[in-house]
């Protein structure tokens, strides 16, 4: 595990507002959304990404649910960086869980990590990304395409270049091979 | 004649409808080459080689060039909509296209006012939008993993992010889901559920099982269910009945990946043309 142990990192703090009221940002699309919880969580709020009502639900479509308390803040937040949400909606319903559960298959020389529907596989010493399978959206050939045979530091992220429910679990998959590799 | 109907993974490929053609290494459409890595395009090349082997005319590729916005399917969705009558089809093969309900609801109102219906094979990203619009039954057969039926299997899901964890996506629960698919009508009229073991099934259970040959590394390895959706597509396309091309291209498609010897690290290129080898092999005894 050569690479694994070479890397070292702390997670910034995050405002825990888990008991106070919901509601959910709608957005026009999943790359929007990925790109709002970037810089909603690295400023220390609160929020989980679900899936959104069957009511207001146009396909594979991802929602943040967030603390309604800091509704202006985080629009304030969203605006400054040109993020502009759809919605804002009062959580009334029941939504989504996305699966959240992770395994992994150690290969001797490889390791794999499948989180929902998408695999991650690395070379143990050198930490290179060999394979990405599973999924089913339009972005996942292009982010094996832009990720393969690249380091997990070197590699774009998936959030930063995918756009759907697969890359998005992509993304949940390399953040968790990286969690492993800083260990 | 098969249609190829998805998305190559770059966002100024154009929307082609043409002929594909593929040689030892290269994908080729309407005079464009497509590098082979995974999805649409290992669907394809490997369409492309069992249809050689099996006497059968090239696959008639409709693509579109999408990253994940999903412009260029919609696009595609609109197209077809519009264009499907002006060919004569036999069975037609949909694949990674970003799931949209409405899109999905207008190309199957246009492949059921064709006057023969085509046999209809659904995969990846369409087969998610199948389910999502209650349409499931209208399909031939679906090709899902593990996941992909823990999430067919899942009335309540839009998408395999969501299964709910009660049902988990662990093989030995494949025969439960696979009648829980049923119970809902999210599933076609045959699935091919891939894995560690193979499954092929309808509304009566299980009809048959593929567990040999297996390499724990083809896991891994990304392509290798588009590879097996293009063997079963060239088959059914053949005029063999679905569930006997779904158990022959698990068997296919198992004994190409070990052939080629692969690792965790192996592409999915190394296998493809190990296919009609595995089919020669498979049909001698």
């Amino acid at each position: 595990m050569g690479f694994f142990n070479r890397l070292r990192t702390k997670k910034p703090a995050t405002k825990d507002r888990s008991g106070w009221e919901r509601g959910i940002l709608v957005f026009a699309h999943t790359s929007e959304v990925i790109r709002a919880e970037k810089l909603i969580k690295n400023s220390g709020f609160c929020i989980k990404v679900m899936g959104p009502p069957p009511e207001i639900r146009t396909g594979c479509d991802l929602v943040i649910e967030f603390p309604l308390i800091e509704e202006l803040n985080i629009l304030r937040l969203l605006r400054d960086k040109e993020i502009q949400a759809l919605q804002v909606v009062p959580v009334t319903d029941h939504l989504l869980q996305p699966v959240d559960l992770f395994a992994v298959k150690d290969f001797g020389e490889h390791l794999m990590v499948r989180a929902a529907n998408m695999k991650l596989t690395v070379d143990k010493e050198t930490g290179v990304i060999v394979n990405i399978s599973g999924g089913g959206c339009p972005d996942v050939p292009y982010l094996a395409r832009e990720m393969i045979g690249k380091s997990l530091l070197e590699a774009p992220k998936p959030q930063d270049i995918g756009h759907t429910l697969c890359g998005y679990a992509l993304h949940l998959a390399y953040e968790e091979m990286v969690r492993r590799c800083w260990q | 004649m098969l249609a190829v109907v998805g998305t190559v993974p770059e966002d100024d490929f154009p929307l082609v409808c043409g002929r594909a053609d593929f040689d030892s290494s290269r994908l080729r459409v309407e005079g464009k080459y497509i590098d082979v890595n995974r999805g649409t395009p290992a669907l394809l090349a490997a369409a492309c080689r069992m249809l050689q082997t099996l006497g059968q005319e090239p696959p008639l590729a409709f693509l579109v060039g999408d990253t994940g916005l999903g412009h260029g399917s919609r696009r595609l969705y609109a197209y077809l909509a519009e264009h499907l009558a002006d060919h004569t089809l036999s069975s037609m093969v949909f694949h990674y296209l970003q799931p949209d309900v409405d899109g999905h609801g207008r190309v199957l109102m246009a492949v059921q006012e064709l006057k023969t219906r085509p046999k209809l094979i659904a995969d990846a990203g369409f087969m998610y939008a199948a389910k999502m619009s209650g349409q499931s039954p209208e399909y031939d057969l679906f090709t899902p993993d593990a996941g992909e039926l823990a999430f067919l299997a899942d009335e309540k899901a839009p998408h395999p992010f969501y299964t709910r964890g009660f049902i988990l996506s662990e093989d030995n629960k494949v025969p439960s889901l696979i009648t829980r698919a049923y119970t809902h009508s999210n599933a076609a009229r045959y699935l091919l559920v891939k894995g560690s073991m193979d499954y092929v099934a309808d509304s009566s259970g299980i009809l048959s099982t593929v567990s040999q040959p297996c390499s724990e590394a083809m896991e891994a390895v990304g392509g290798t269910g588009d590879t097996l959706t293009g063997v079963v597509s060239s088959l059914i396309e053949s005029g063999m009945d679905v569930p006997r091309a779904a158990e022959l291209a698990a068997r296919i498609n198992r004994t190409a990946g070990s052939m080629s010897h692969p690792t965790p690290a192996s592409q999915i290129m190394d296998i493809i043309p190990w296919l009609p080898t595995a089919y020669g092999q498979i049909k001698a005894p």
